[in-house]
């Protein structure tokens, strides 16, 4: 019996984090559903086994249902037929056996029939079925609506639409348009409100929309008709039930072909207003799309194991001059420089989640009482760093994604550039990850904040205060030289005050706090597994060279090059 | 009253993927070298009853199953997946029971659980092979029997009409309820557990099993009743001794052989095109596709 989470001691590795303690008591709130729900842990031990073998269930179902559907799903994809979109058939037996198996709603409070699961094995579960069918591990992931609607909406909208998720209801964010893509602020679409009703209306078009035809949707819409901007956007809730949107076309894709990409023709669609008015995209928008970056995180760390998996089967059967090619240095460095990003983006995935979970976790308890001062201090904290990891996250591992994607197609030869194996679906599959949801170039904009600010300086400092093992004292005393290395950079670049040169650098200063970031925390596993020390030393290595690269370009640039650079600006 | 399902169950060693160890040098099989399972149709057999509740409210599943104190597992497994109840038919007196002496214990095990509507077992088991042990269990408790089932078609107060799959094709019967079934391997496979339902059972367990546990259960079990797995011996079904075990059993191995396949002829073909036309038409005469 193949069983995704069973097969990968990684994974368990960071659900046994020890900050996982402080995550389920916070997550649990100290214990109070113990003796409400017949299912519901009494401590942390029940609460991390549970974990555990619930995610035995999602490792067994990924193996020996949904990875054995997936190349027929990326072959024949989801059909329109009377305005109705009709998923794969693998792809619906996917989603009926994860409702059987109550994993839609993980994350929602029991009140509301999920199971209250924290980020981490939430989280977790994303990876193992975007390993076994990434395009289908966006219909699975748009469940994060529902933890929208439980944050915001009202109580009467929650208590309706929340328990049919974990019933096996679909969803949907209905954000771009076709002229509003990364620049949601110029979304078109209208709501109305009927003066004598106070009920809304849609109407307008959306477009690239996943899973478009879903139960559920959250659509971002302009309800104040003479705003232009961002703050003139609210958040709706439409009902498929209403039947009237239209589905003008699925689109034609290069990868996860299972996941229909829609086109959407509002016409007169009843909505609910989610929260308050104009919060739509400052607010509601923006936390969505947080978690649909982490979402795309573990999306990235999953199809990449796919890859290095089917790359060292590969490497390992194939026989050139008379020997396996994994026996090749070109080679075996290719599949250990996989196995080094994929421990790394990992590492960083669960770190992410981990902060994630703990300022959500403060944020549902303030709703029952006020914070003390330390845990308002916690909470603030959490949150801040939250979020500058959430777009190095999004930007490293969907970008290491498609490098591993690539590297294991390479490890194939001429076969993997057909359809015979599996690694030409997960290289294009691998493909959307640093587009959607905000695209690399776009995770760079988020995070330089982060290095002007200087919040991921002093969390390398904060992890340069971690103990370490006296073996591994080596790879650390090259990360604090990093750091200096880093700090330095830093300052020279911002000193000029010249925001289009610091914008032209962003990119390459965003890269050298990941690689250090990724450094510290690969040290920690070390600290804690001495498995994972090749993979640290050769990242490390790795990033040493990679940072002494970019300091180099910065350190030999000046402000007047960066006119050889605009030739098509005239 | 409920609409009541016994479904019998056995858990078996995983024969579908042996490796060197499968077999002790006497022929007979190596119990301790195989993962223990849920006999795959049982699981089917399992789906059909579950499916029946998903339709109908008032339905109740019991799972019977007989064997060693660790085939509890098989117990949870079905409460993960929505049995309502479970009893494991532990005793030593029934070790080495043929397939006459564990029908008798089944019977009278679904005997006490009167008045129920269905019995629903699988076919076979990966073990045995036998395919015996449903019907026999179905004659001692004189129930009309309907064998490779694939399908539950309808279920009424009176009735039930099942979809037999059969070597050429299939049949459609109606039988008067109460009935036994046994459920073929190419019936809907079983569901998944449900995540609500492991967290709610997995502390569910056999008297046997409290006794060689260091946590303390007694107030779990006292709070939550449901988590205790009841355990039938010979004295709880009152049977009798000379029908159980290797004295109830008439099977006798006569003997067993080691079967080595080894390849007798071989072809070496080019790889043009007739002669991979030759090989298919080959294939296809011989039955060995096609």
């Amino acid at each position: 019996m193949a069983n995704f989470f069973n097969d990968n001691p990684s994974l368990k590795f960071h659900l046994n984090h020890p900050l996982m303690k402080k995550i389920i008591r916070l997550k649990e709130k100290d214990f109070a559903d113990k003796d409400k729900y017949d299912f519901a842990p009494a401590d942390f031990e029940d609460t991390l086994d549970s974990y555990h073998k619930v995610l035995e269930i999602v490792g067994e179902i990924c193996g020996e249902t949904i990875a054995p559907n997936a190349e027929l799903v990326d072959t024949f994809g989801p059909k329109l037929v009377n305005n109705e979109v009709i998923y794969a058939p693998g792809t619906a037996q996917n989603h009926e056996t994860l409702t059987k198996a109550g994993l839609i709603g993980m994350s929602l409070p029991r009140e509301y029939g999920g199971l209250n699961f924290s980020m981490v094995p939430y989280v977790i579960a994303a990876e193992l079925v975007s390993r076994a069918d990434a395009g289908f591990a966006n219909i699975w992931g748009l469940q994060d609506c529902a933890e929208t609607i439980h944050e915001f909406a009202d109580e009467e909208i929650k208590k309706e639409f929340l328990p049919r998720f974990n019933k096996g209801a679909t969803a949907a964010m209905d954000l771009t348009e076709p002229d509003a893509g990364s620049d949601l602020q110029a979304v078109q679409l209208k709501a109305t409100q009927d003066e004598k009703t106070g009920e809304w209306k849609l109407n307008g078009v959306k477009r690239f929309i996943t899973n478009g035809d879903a139960d559920i949707s959250l659509v971002l819409a302009r309800s104040e008709p003479d705003s232009t901007d961002g703050r003139g956007l609210s958040l709706f809730l439409y009902d498929r039930k209403d039947k009237a949107v239209k589905v003008r076309r699925i689109e034609n894709k290069l990868g996860i072909k299972g996941s229909p990409t829609c086109e959407l023709v509002f016409k007169d669609a009843p909505a609910l207003l989610i929260g308050s008015r104009k919060m739509g995209l400052i607010k509601y928008v923006m936390s969505l799309m947080n978690s649909a970056r982490l979402g795309v995180g573990a999306q990235s760390v999953g199809i990449a194991e796919a890859a290095y998996r089917e790359a060292i089967k590969y490497a390992k059967e194939r026989e050139q001059f008379g020997k396996a090619i994994v026996q090749f240095p070109a080679v075996y460095e290719m599949l250990s420089l996989m196995r080094a990003k994929i421990d790394a983006s990992r590492s960083l995935l669960y770190e992410t989640a981990r902060y994630v979970d703990i300022y959500k976790a403060y944020s549902f308890i303030q709703e029952d009482r006020k914070l003390e001062p330390e845990e308002r201090n916690d909470f603030k904290y959490h949150s801040r760093i939250a979020d500058v990891l959430t777009p190095l996250l999004k930007l490293f591992a969907s970008e290491y994604c498609n490098q591993i994607a690539s590297d294991a197609l390479q490890i194939h030869g001429g076969a993997g550039y057909m359809k015979d194996f599996p690694v030409e679906r997960l290289f294009r599959d691998a493909r959307i990850t640093n587009i959607y949801e905000g695209t690399s170039q776009l995770q760079v904009v988020a995070a330089i904040r982060g290095v002007g600010n200087g919040t991921y300086l002093s969390l390398m400092r904060k992890y340069e205060e971690a103990k370490v093992k006296p073996e591994f004292e080596f790879l650390k005393s090259i990360l604090v030289d990093l750091t200096d290395q880093y700090e330095s950079v830093v300052a020279k670049v911002m000193e000029l005050r010249n925001n289009e040169l610091i914008d032209f650098h962003s990119r390459r200063l965003v890269e050298m706090a990941g690689n250090i970031i990724m450094g510290y925390l690969l040290l920690q596993d070390c600290h804690r597994d001495s498995s994972y020390h090749k993979s640290t030393e050769i990242f490390i290595r790795m990033a040493s060279t990679e940072n002494k690269a970019r300091e180099e370009y910065i350190r030999n640039f000046e402000e007047k090059d960066l006119g050889n650079y605009k030739i098509l600006l005239g | 009253m409920s609409f009541r399902i016994v479904v019998l169950a056995k858990q078996v060693p995983d024969t579908r993927n042996v490796g060197k160890d499968a077999m002790k040098a006497d022929g007979t099989v190596n119990r301790g070298a195989l993962p223990a399972i849920f006999n795959p149709e049982d699981l089917h057999a399992l789906e059909q009853a579950l499916r029946i509740k998903e339709n109908r409210k008032d339905v109740e599943i019991i799972l019977l199953t007989m064997g060693p104190p660790r085939a509890a597992d098989i117990i949870r497994e079905a409460l993960y997946r929505g049995a309502d109840k479970g009893y494991l038919i532990t005793d030593r007196k029934f070790a080495g029971s043929d397939t006459l002496a564990t029908s008798y214990v089944l019977s009278l095990a679904v005997k006490k659980l009167e008045p129920y509507h269905l019995v629903i077992a699988g076919r076979q088991a990966i073990d045995g092979d036998t395919a015996q042990v449903g019907p026999q269990v179905g004659e001692k408790l004189k129930l009309p029997q309907v064998t490779y089932c694939e399908e539950i078609l309808d279920v009424n107060k009176k009735n039930i009409t099942i979809k037999r799959r059969l070597e050429r094709g299939v049949e459609t019967v109606t039988s008067p309820l109460p009935t036994l079934i046994t459920v073929h391997s190419s019936a809907a496979s079983c569901r998944p557990r449900n995540a609500k339902l492991l967290m709610q059972y997995k502390h569910a367990r056999t008297v046997s099993e409290l006794q060689e546990e260091t946590k303390d259960y007694t107030e779990m079990l006292s709070n939550k009743p449901y988590l205790r797995i009841e355990e039938w011996g010979v004295t709880d079904l009152d049977a009798k001794v000379e029908q159980l075990g290797i004295s109830g059993s008439p099977t006798k191995v006569k003997k067993i052989e080691n079967v080595v396949f080894a390849a007798k002829e071989s072809v070496v073909l080019s790889s043009d095109d007739n002669d991979i036309d030759q090989l298919m038409k080959d294939l296809i005469e011989s039955h060995v596709i096609g």
